[in-house]
């Protein structure tokens, strides 16, 4: 069955396979090669949505990408629901559900239009100055509704089950668009040999040849050497021919971004296809070949359904073979209607009138259109578009006002002249330059290697276009190292005509007018509300749109950003220039997340970071926390134990025996070479030239501003060798730190830096029973705590392997770490356990290791420092080399704020009620009583219950904090008022014996 | 993205591959335990921040990890050089193209 307005006198879709689709639930038979809207008009549906601010019904304006009004959901399956689909870049398949939005109950009849009749309330800015009262209703109440009420399709509420791709493509030449200019430029630069990419956003190459039947190039017509033109294309190994593909955006150096899109228009895409793949292209010189968008007519009524540009009509008759209804009205200031009128007139509809605002429009078109008897009405304009659920007339009068005449009509074109599309250009961040005698901005200083050609660039005759392009190609070609090839030469001849055109309101909608007269579809910007905006004072563009949100919608005003800006001009008295443009920005037409993420999702979103003991604190039953990229056991719960329960027990089994940690995730740098220690002098505020080899000392790294960036322990291996260790998440940044000074500033020391994090896996073993564990393990070195004291290191063998073991500790008992490499980690972990068990250890995870540590008062970097705080503020200025002259940090800590009195500092905090564990980053005062804002003294940086202590355990950092000791301070809470007393930083084992054993 | 060109690679690479540095030809002070508070203020906290030609320094991190030198236009983002750590700093004029 044929569909109702689907002719026979034109189109091309001709012997394609019929399909059948779905629009709200009605079935309808489409073509293969249709789009939906094209698809919806053969079947007479112009309904095809409601508005966004007024719910106003909507058809379609265009036949392209910069459709505002004919937005639907497309609903694949119950996970694939796309929403806000334009139906004219829509591609039918077989099958196809779609859906309208931002109606209820049905897009007849929508509850919602109710805005439309209360408009008065809703003009542009309502919604600053409205809903104001009572301030908390914006919340609760006016956000939600307006929220629910105005608005695009739904979004998608299951995880999207497809996949996208992602490929960096080079080229010499990338052309953008593919239409008549576009492939004369692929084709000139293609010839001469050189890599060359063309991309177009259709699905058939072709441009506005796809709806000018009256243009002829190299003999054949257009379109027919278009399609020619992109297979020679294709053909050719050195030249890549993207279709459905959108430049999207334009970036630094000819960097741009395409999206193809891959699956959407099949029916059944399978499993193998990406839905879209992503393109990033770096091209030598890129030619812009973007064309121009039609500029719709500003009216009353000129957003019923039926009222379209002219050039979508015509492409709906030439390409798709649809008539857009019976008797056609056409209202223009621009020759190109004149043509769509002649096509429709020829395949049978009728046309009621031209309307011509213009007094004498003359020329070929126009005398063919006076030839087939087709009335024109010049010197007039359209004042209102009337129709429900369509347009069913339009209103005539003088332009320069007098009585009116009522025209039936079923479709009204429109056709306001042309916009060149500048936004790639102007995304290139070239500027562009307002042309006075046509009325347009066209492409002015560019600052890219790129070019226009074409319509984007104002060249308005395909003859002028073609001979543009090619030379453009040749000298893009050349300018990427092309040698020499044949001039390409093309004829082009034509019968079309882009003359005329007109920006801003039509007569008749002027300042003293009250109809709605849409400049912006999308967002339901009329006229009048760009007028309101002037007269409440906005007065540069940026304002008047943010005010009115004129082409603020997804279709970023490709059809309004001129005619407001006419307006807004017209209304500040202005030229257009002076009021401004504003800047196009990526992307062009949305771009899916789905795009631009590509395989970066889920698990592939950011590494996981796993140490080699990973399986075996698994199979321990480890709970594991997130630490940067990496997994960290985080404690070991036994069956019937919380998170609790099991910190307390490795707490206390750490001390009594011994406990077994993964320490592997600290960063560790080998710092080697002659002037290996000069380099530790100048990197750390310790003393290193007299460490002995063997020795370990805790280093302290600092700023150049004085302030504590980093600190662990440090093992001396040899003279020239020292082992580094960082905290886990400082590994990368001291290693940038250490190499930023040994490359720039002091590139005369004789040193190497090695990160050696991932190579050696770490053991710690801690607690009063360690060396008995571990010492039949190891080889070849004497333990005894005379031979192998407190911070002292070896390089030894363990279980048959090499090892570097360290007897030092962050838990305040006897200690080792153990350093083997990371290919034999698994061993030496199941051997080192199998040892503890005898002697009652158990593992203990991030959480247990935190709490010993506190117990202790050691500080950990990033928690009880925070970028502000020197090693005097933490308690470390015994770290501190007072005979040195030079270190990274010496100069800062002499600044007169790190001096001062009253700085904060880290203290111990315990609390009077010993059962109180306080909250980290709970404020500290001296006086729980005074106003709000109280003054704060500081805040709690690391607190714990302390099972060992039997009471909770807190650090603080609290101005003064030094000279407080044993006083009463205050941490307000919602609830009550905790007493605190200022006491040292160590709760357990001050006199720190248990460490040597 | 930018291409920028590391001069001990010898190529252009990504910007994914670099990570800005800050300004360039700051040198830390050799005496630096001895200079006074506005010496030091003038060499940790005071930057040009320049509107036009900036000397920047760069590191080619995700490449061979060296830190060399780059004159830029900051107000077009573009590259007009780049040259080794420790080579002096080019006389580049705005608009100029090296």
């Amino acid at each position: 069955m044929t569909a109702a307005f689907r002719t026979t006198a034109a189109g091309r879709l001709k012997g394609a396979k019929p399909v059948s689709f779905s629009f709200d639930g009605a079935s309808y038979q489409a073509l293969e090669g249709d789009t939906l809207a094209s698809a919806l008009l053969a079947n007479g549906v112009h309904l095809m949505g409601r508005s966004f601010k007024y719910h106003r019904p909507r058809g379609v304006l265009s036949a392209g990408a910069e459709e505002p009004n004919a937005l639907v959901g497309i609903h694949r399956d119950a996970a694939r629901k796309t929403p806000n689909v334009r139906a004219t870049v829509q591609e039918v398949y077989d099958g196809l559900t779609a859906v309208s939005q931002n109606r209820w109950p049905s897009l007849a009849f929508d509850v919602g239009a109710v805005n439309d009749i209360a408009s008065p309330m809703f003009s542009a800015g309502f919604y600053y100055k409205t809903f104001m009262w009572p301030k908390a209703a914006w919340k609760s109440i006016y956000e939600p509704t307006i929220r629910a009420s105005a608005g695009l399709g739904v979004a998608p509420d299951r995880p999207d089950p497809d996949h996208y791709a992602s490929r960096y493509a080079h080229c010499d030449v990338l052309v953008l668009g593919g239409g008549a200019a576009g492939l004369s430029a692929a084709l000139a630069a293609a010839e001469t040999g050189v890599r060359v990419i063309v991309a177009d956003e259709q699905p058939a190459v072709g441009g506005a040849l796809r709806f000018e039947t009256g243009s002829a190039i190299d003999g054949a017509a257009g379109w027919d050497w278009a399609q020619a033109t992109a297979a020679r294309l294709a053909a050719m190994d050195n030249v890549r021919v993207l279709t459905r593909t959108t430049a999207f955006g334009y970036y630094a150096q000819n960097m741009v971004g395409l999206v193809e899109r891959v699956s959407d228009h099949l029916a059944d895409p399978g499993h193998d296809l990406p839905r879209e793949r992503l393109w990033q292209v770096r091209a030598k010189r890129v030619i812009l070949a973007t064309g121009a968008i039609e500029r719709h007519m500003v009216f009353d009524g000129n957003d019923k359904p039926g009222v379209m540009l002219a050039s979508a009509a015509r492409t709906y008759l030439n390409h798709f073979g649809v008539l857009v209804g019976k008797t056609i009205g056409v209202f223009t200031a621009s020759d190109s209607a004149y043509a769509a009128a002649i096509d429709l007139k020829q395949a049978g509809a009728a046309i009621a009138a031209i309307v011509d605002l213009r007094d004498n429009p003359a020329g070929a078109l126009i005398d063919r259109a006076r030839a087939l008897g087709i009335e024109i009405l010049s010197g007039r304009t359209v004042v209102r578009a009337s129709g429900n659920l369509r347009v069913a007339s339009m209103t005539v009068r003088a332009t320069s006002g007098g009585p009116e005449r009522t025209i039936p009509v079923d479709a009204l074109l429109m056709s306001a002249g042309w916009t060149p599309s500048v936004h790639l250009f102007s995304q290139s961040r070239g500027k562009v330059a307002f042309d006075t005698a046509t009325r347009r901005f066209l492409p002015g200083d560019y600052a890219q290697d790129c070019v226009s050609v074409g319509a984007c660039n104002g060249t308005d005759t395909l003859a002028d276009t073609v001979k543009e392009a090619i030379a453009a190609g040749e000298k893009a070609a050349k300018a990427a190292g092309a040698g020499k090839a044949a001039a390409l030469k093309l004829k082009a001849e034509t019968s079309e005509s882009w003359a005329g055109g007109m920006v801003g309101a039509a007569p008749g909608a002027g300042p003293d007018t009250s109809g709605k007269a849409f400049v912006d579809f999308q967002n339901d910007v009329t006229a009048k509300d760009i007028r309101l905006a002037v007269r409440e004072g906005m007065r540069s563009i940026e304002h008047v749109k943010r005010f009115t949100t004129n082409g603020m919608a997804t279709d970023q005003g490709k059809t309004s950003n001129i005619h407001g800006l006419a307006i807004a001009a017209e209304a500040l008295g202005k030229e257009m220039p002076e009021v401004g443009l504003t800047t196009f920005r990526a992307p062009y037409t949305p771009v899916t997340f789905g795009a631009l993420i590509g395989h970066a999702k889920g698990r592939l979103f950011d590494p996981t970071r796993r140490t080699a003991f990973h399986a075996q604190e698994e199979k321990l039953g480890a709970v594991f926390e997130d630490v940067g990229q990496w997994k960290r056991a985080w404690y070991y719960p036994r069956a019937g134990e919380d998170m609790h329960a099991a910190v307390n027990r490795e707490c206390a089994t750490v001390r009594k025996a011994a406990g077994i940690f993964d320490a592997s995730t600290l960063g560790k740098i080998e710092v080697v070479g002659p002037d290996a220690a000069k380099f530790m002098e100048l990197m750390y505020t310790n003393p290193w030239e007299k460490l002995e080899p063997g020795r370990c000392r805790y280093g302290i790294m600092l700023r150049e501003d004085g302030f504590i960036y980093d600190d662990g322990v440090v093992g001396r291996l040899a003279a020239d060798r020292f082992h580094v260790t960082t905290t886990t998440g400082g590994a990368a940044r001291v290693m940038n730190h250490m190499e930023d000074y040994l490359q720039t500033e002091f590139p005369h020391l004789d040193v190497w830096l090695t990160s050696i994090s991932e190579q050696w896996a770490v053991i710690a073993v801690q607690g009063p029973k360690s060396r008995d564990i571990i010492a039949p393990l190891v080889e070849g070195i004497d333990m005894s705590d005379a031979a192998m004291p407190h911070m002292s290191v070896r390089e030894a063998r363990i279980c048959g392997a090499p090892t570097r073991l360290f007897r030092m500790s962050f838990t305040g008992e006897r200690g080792f770490e153990i350093n083997v490499p990371a290919d034999y980690a698994a061993a030496v972990w199941d051997a080192v356990w199998a040892q503890g068990q005898k002697h009652g250890a158990c593992a203990y995870g991030t959480e247990a290791m935190h709490v010993l540590r506190a117990e202790k008062g050691y500080i950990i970097v990033g928690q009880d420092t925070d970028g502000t705080v020197t090693p005097q503020d933490a308690g470390l200025d015994w770290a501190v080399g007072k005979k040195k002259t030079d270190f990274v940090g010496i100069r800062g800590l002499k600044r007169p704020d790190l001096v001062a009195k009253g700085r904060k500092q880290l203290v111990g905090l315990r609390t009077k009620d010993p059962k109180v564990v306080l909250e980290e980053g709970a404020q500290i005062v001296a006086d729980p009583k005074q106003p709000i804002p109280m003054k704060m003294l500081g805040h709690v940086t690391s607190s714990y219950w302390s099972e060992n202590c039997g009471r909770g355990i807190a650090l603080g950092l609290v101005a003064g904090g030094f000279e407080r000791m044993g006083q009463t301070l205050y941490v307000p809470m919602p609830d009550k008022v905790i007493e605190v007393e200022v006491v040292g930083q160590v709760f357990f084992d001050e006199k720190g014996e248990r460490l040597h054993g | 993205m930018l291409l920028i060109h590391c001069p001990y690679c010898e190529e252009d690479r990504p910007e994914l591959e670099f990570r800005n540095a800050g300004e360039a030809h700051i040198a830390r002070p050799e005496n630096i335990a001895e200079i006074s508070d506005e010496e030091f203020a003038q060499f940790f906290f005071i930057r040009s921040n320049p509107k036009g030609l900036i000397y920047e320094r760069w590191r080619h991190i995700h490449g061979c990890a060296r830190f060399f030198n780059a004159v830029r236009d900051s107000v077009s983002d573009k590259f007009l050089m780049t040259y080794k750590a420790g080579e002096k700093r080019p006389a580049v004029k705005a608009g100029e193209k090296a």
